[in-house]
């Protein structure tokens, strides 16, 4: 790979950050789950490196997403920013662990994330009953909401609170150390743990995964971290990829791409595993 | 409903949010596509290493020395002061966030949104 030049190495970063972020659009998970094992496996970018980059086009996707979903009105914006200081501590800490463990150990992890985001994308997904009975903390922060249906709109009760929150201090962690937007685990706490309605879930973990990263990506920054020659192609790429997939999702079959794309990430998050237990990242 | 018309709804708050989210990254996606034009067309036939991990010159790393270093129109600093207002982007929303929730006389709201403003700026500005 040294043999290319910045040219010749930036458009086919560009090409491949499009492929990112088209395939994560489509299936939900976000271009950053790709970008790190392709920038790192695939161009011998250092961990660092790769995962600086990553974090930033996960902003730009996360912004570019969240401003429709948010317009159609299933984003739960108080939900969000109350879960965002779980979040946002959490990429802090992720950020500065980042610093202290070797990249074979966040190879490790990230591994093992992988192996779980594609474990949960393939989960067939239940609607909660809708006669939850309302949550005393959930009633205190106000975080109950409505959202719209085919049958009009349709009110909430939010479940778990703590717990939620917990779980998104993990999230926010896994996203500050590893540069994704980790909206596996944003999702399974607001779906499963608080029983939010699976568009609200989804939507809201969109419109935090920007905020989240955010406050990684200054650690990342200010670190010396992004390099502005690889992250160019990578973040408008992945964003052009992105708005493509997007636009693409009426057309698409979710079911059959998800079992595709998990099978892909199965073999990445075993490459990386391995890299890193051997101590090739 | 009386009050809708002096303070705003939270439909209002959504589009207002969703058009700042829009334009933050268009215009990043801009600065950054315009740097990188520049960038390519003095560097391009350099051979790049990002094999080793050396780490970004200090004036990349601040918010104050990226600005400076794109008033001076250099092709990295021009790349880098894209992904500072790409990084802005969510920090404005928050920031908005918290006056919209101070017209509605959200008081609980308003400081939730402070403190994670908060740890935005600590994460920008300091302690690394």
């Amino acid at each position: 790979m040294s043999q290319l030049t910045v040219f010749e190495l930036t458009v086919l970063l560009a090409f491949s950050s499009i492929g990112a972020g088209f395939i994560g659009a489509l299936t939900g998970l976000g271009g950053g789950v790709v970008l790190v094992p392709l920038l790192t496996l695939g161009f011998g970018v250092d961990m660092r490196y790769a995962i600086g980059a990553s974090l930033i086009s996960v902003i730009a996707t996360s912004s570019g997403a969240a401003a429709a979903y948010v317009k159609e009105g299933y984003t739960n914006i108080r939900i969000g920013m109350f879960l965002e200081v779980a979040t946002t501590i959490g990429a802090l800490v992720g950020a500065f662990l980042a610093a202290k463990l070797s990249t074979s150990v966040i190879a490790i992890i990230f591994g093992a994330v992988l192996l779980y985001s594609a474990y949960l994308s393939n989960q067939r997904h239940q609607d909660h009953p809708l006669d939850a009975q309302p949550d005393p903390v959930a009633t205190r922060l106000r975080l109950d909401g409505s959202y719209p249906t085919s049958e009009g709109s349709q009110s909430y009760h939010v479940q778990n609170v703590p717990l939620g929150f917990g779980l998104m201090f993990t999230a926010g962690t896994l996203s500050g150390l590893l540069g994704i937007g980790s909206g596996a685990v944003k999702v399974l706490a607001m779906d499963q743990v608080m029983q939010l309605p699976f568009k609200v879930s989804t939507t809201t973990s969109n419109f935090m995964i920007g905020v989240t990263a955010a406050a990684g990506a200054g650690v990342y920054l200010s670190r010396g971290y992004i390099d502005p020659g690889l992250s160019m192609p990578v973040m408008l790429g992945v964003l052009a990829g992105s708005l493509w997939g997007a636009r693409m999702l009426v057309y698409a079959r979710p079911q059959l791409l998800r079992k595709v794309f998990s099978v892909v990430i199965f073999i990445l998050a075993i490459q990386m595993i391995f890299n890193g237990l051997t101590g090739r990242l | 409903m009386g009050r809708r018309t002096r303070t705003w709804s939270d439909e209002q708050i959504e589009q207002t949010v969703g058009n700042l989210l829009r334009f933050g990254v268009l215009l990043a996606a801009g600065v950054v596509a315009l740097g990188g034009v520049l960038y390519l067309f003095h560097y391009g036939n350099t051979t790049p290493d990002y094999h080793i991990f050396r780490g970004e010159p200090s004036s990349l790393r601040s918010p104050a020395g990226i600005v400076s270093e794109a008033l001076l129109l250099q092709r990295r600093g021009l790349i880098q002061f894209g992904l500072l207002l790409l990084i802005a982007t969510p920090i404005a929303r928050v920031a908005f966030s918290a006056v919209a929730f101070w017209k509605q006389r959200d008081h609980l709201y308003v400081a939730i949104t402070l403190v994670v403003l908060g740890i935005l700026c600590v994460s920008l500005i300091g302690l690394a």
